[in-house]
């Protein structure tokens, strides 16, 4: 026999118990509290930073040293290497990943290779071998390949198949050649973080949209990548603060048009190293806090349809639907 | 009455592995074939083949007398290209035992995603369009949920949606209940039964033997790579002739 559950049982009192004490966690704390304590004092008590350099004039009649005009250009040139490595390092990427993945050995074996290679040069030898590629050839051009060896076959001497060509030099220099060494320097990292998102997707779901018609690329641009977003985009993210970092690097290609290039420059002129120094430091710590923001957003928009967020959304719709009126977000009912 | 499908002597090895060792069926539009069998025996197998997501090694398959993935030149296959074979499928669906939906979109864009990309559909009627089938899956407050927040189900009756919105002429069904909880069964052999009377032609993979009884033109016993024993449930499932189907019903009823 099954028993009636008692109902209108009176709520017992809530437990009141002493809590378990942590006496190391409170020892930890004070240590702590009392090193912030330290380190807090002597960023406002030394004088040796100079906050008045840094921030408000660095000479007579001139603005802080983060905030003068060099300084903001390198500043700028910085987002900029910044932005374009990174869509070239994304696209190429991607590219990469998806040939690496290919069925044709070829393809795969070609991807292979470039990962292999650009993940075994450093950064700055890249950025430095870019800065003095232009030796190789006098013009870079579009056209046909191998136009003079094709002419000299049929007696033609300086035979010209190219559409258009300029100067290397006056395109494999400073800003350009650090761009794309850094661009090609992280496709390869790309490549491997685009991989592993691809290769996280159940075979189901592209079996299931090849089952309704779609073609490859549909199956990875709509059903695919757009999953994979969720397991690229943390380590993304990384690599877009490593690069912001990494592209203090070009100096040696050299591009002058970078931030701590032109810091330097200010201290080399001032001989105020610290303060200096530090003023890059802030700069550094504000471009990447604002990317962890903007990569805070980004995760939540591919995290759709997984996930505490996306539930708790789903259940307030729900109950916005059930009392048949908008509610607000403290939840309560607005006629 | 025309075929729908026509399946003739279908080989499929994988590696060394001969799966399906000459597999007949013809199913005729508006028919429902259901195929039983134990697990291993090439039955999802053979289903994958009618919509060339395998390879056939031998044998040839019709679906509305066209070659699936082939055609036919002067006496010679050729291979069709990614493009046409794509084309192909659109007019067959297929569910999942594992329902497959897409998890980033929800209800009502993974029903409107094919027939707007693939197909290139005019939005405003793919929505009316998709609106209906999720209504008449009985999912129509669901629309704006996603898969994940939905029951095993209640997703494999979008899956099923999803499916019909490409209008095909033939479904595909690999075990549809298989991964559900008991309780939930009922729901989605109820939509399926409802696609029967309307005269879609469908094969339909499936351990539900009173769903097989109640539905079935034809019911298709397969053991080993072959076709043991076919014909009229009531033939197959009430009086089976041989010892293999004996077995397997007695197992499974
Ligand atoms: N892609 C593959 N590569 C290699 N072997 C495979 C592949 N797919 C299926 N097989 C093998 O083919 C045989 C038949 O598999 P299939 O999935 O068609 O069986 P089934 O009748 O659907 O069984 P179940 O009832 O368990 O789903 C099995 O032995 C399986 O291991
Ligand atoms: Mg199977």
């Amino acid at each position: 026999m099954t028993q009636p559950t008692e109902t209108g049982r009176a709520r017992p009192e809530a437990i009141k118990a002493v809590a378990v004490r942590h006496p190391g966690r409170w020892v930890m704390i004070a240590v702590l509290a009392v090193l912030v304590a330290m380190f807090l004092h002597m960023i406002f008590t030394n004088d040796g930073f100079r906050w008045s350099f840094i921030f408000s004039s660095y000479a007579p009649g001139k603005r802080g040293v983060m905030f003068t005009e060099p300084v903001l250009e390198g500043l700028r040139g910085t987002l900029l290497l910044t932005l374009f490595s990174m869509l070239i390092g994304v696209g190429l990427g991607i590219v990469v990943a998806v040939m690496r993945l290919s069925p044709n050995r070829v393809l795969s074996s070609v991807a292979w290779v470039y990962t292999w290679f650009f993940r075994a040069v450093p950064r700055l030898v890249l950025a430095v071998i870019f800065g003095n590629l232009n030796i190789l050839w006098s013009r870079i051009g579009f056209g046909l390949p191998f136009d003079k060896q094709i002419g000299q076959l049929f007696g033609i001497d300086n035979f010209d198949g190219q559409i258009f060509s300029i100067r290397s030099t006056d395109l494999l220099a400073g800003f350009v050649a650090g761009m794309i060494a850094l661009g090609l320097s992280e496709a390869a990292y790309m490549a491997e973080i685009v991989r592993a998102g691809i290769q996280s997707i159940d075979t189901g779901q592209s079996e299931a949209a090849v089952a309704l018609g779609m073609s490859r690329g549909q199956v990875l641009r709509r059903v695919v990548l757009p999953q994979a977003m969720r397991v690229i985009v943390p380590p993304t993210g990384n690599e877009v603060i490593a690069m912001v970092k990494d592209t203090s690097l070009v100096a040696y290609v050299p591009v002058t048009g970078e931030l701590f290039f032109q810091l330097q420059q200010v201290e080399a002129r001032t001989f105020v190293v610290l303060p200096c120094l530090v003023a890059a430091l802030i700069w550094y710590l504000i471009i990447c806090s604002v990317l962890m923001v903007i990569q805070f957003f980004v995760e939540r928009h591919f995290g759709k349809g997984y996930g505490a967020a996306g539930k708790a959304r789903q259940r307030l719709r729900d109950i916005q639907v059930e009392q048949g009126g908008r509610i607000t977000a403290t939840g309560e009912g607005t006629p | 009455m025309t075929e729908m499908v026509r399946a003739e002597n279908v080989h499929k090895s994988f590696g060394s592995l001969e799966v399906l060792k000459g597999v007949d069926l013809t199913v005729p539009q508006g028919g429902v074939s259901c195929v039983l069998g134990p697990s291993g025996s090439g039955k999802s197998t053979f289903l994958r083949c009618i919509n060339h997501l395998e390879k056939i090694n031998a044998g040839r398959i019709l679906v509305d007398g066209d070659l699936v993935g082939y055609r036919e030149r002067g006496g010679k296959l050729h291979e069709m290209s990614e493009r046409d074979v794509a084309r192909q499928r659109q007019s067959i669906g297929m569910v999942f035992q594992r329902f497959n939906l897409f998890p980033h979109m929800t209800v009502l864009d993974n029903v409107m995603e094919a027939p707007c990309r693939v197909k290139r559909e005019k939005k405003a009627e793919v929505r009316d369009r998709a609106l209906s089938l999720l209504d008449r899956v009985g999912l129509a407050a669901k629309v704006d949920n996603y898969p994940a927040q939905l029951s095993g189900g209640q997703q494999q009756r979008v899956a099923i949606a999803r499916a019909l919105a490409m209008r095909p002429k033939l479904m595909l069904f690999d075990e549809p209940t298989s991964a559900l909880d008991p309780e939930l069964v009922g729901e989605v052999l109820e939509v399926m039964k409802g696609l029967a009377r309307d005269g879609m032609t469908m094969i339909v993979v499936t351990h539900e033997i009173g769903f097989a009884r109640e539905v079935a033109d034809e019911v298709v016993f397969m053991d080993g790579g072959v076709v043991v024993e076919k014909g009229s449930p009531s033939e197959v499932i009430a009086n089976p002739q041989q010892e293999r189907t004996k077995a397997f019903l007695s197992k499974v009823l």
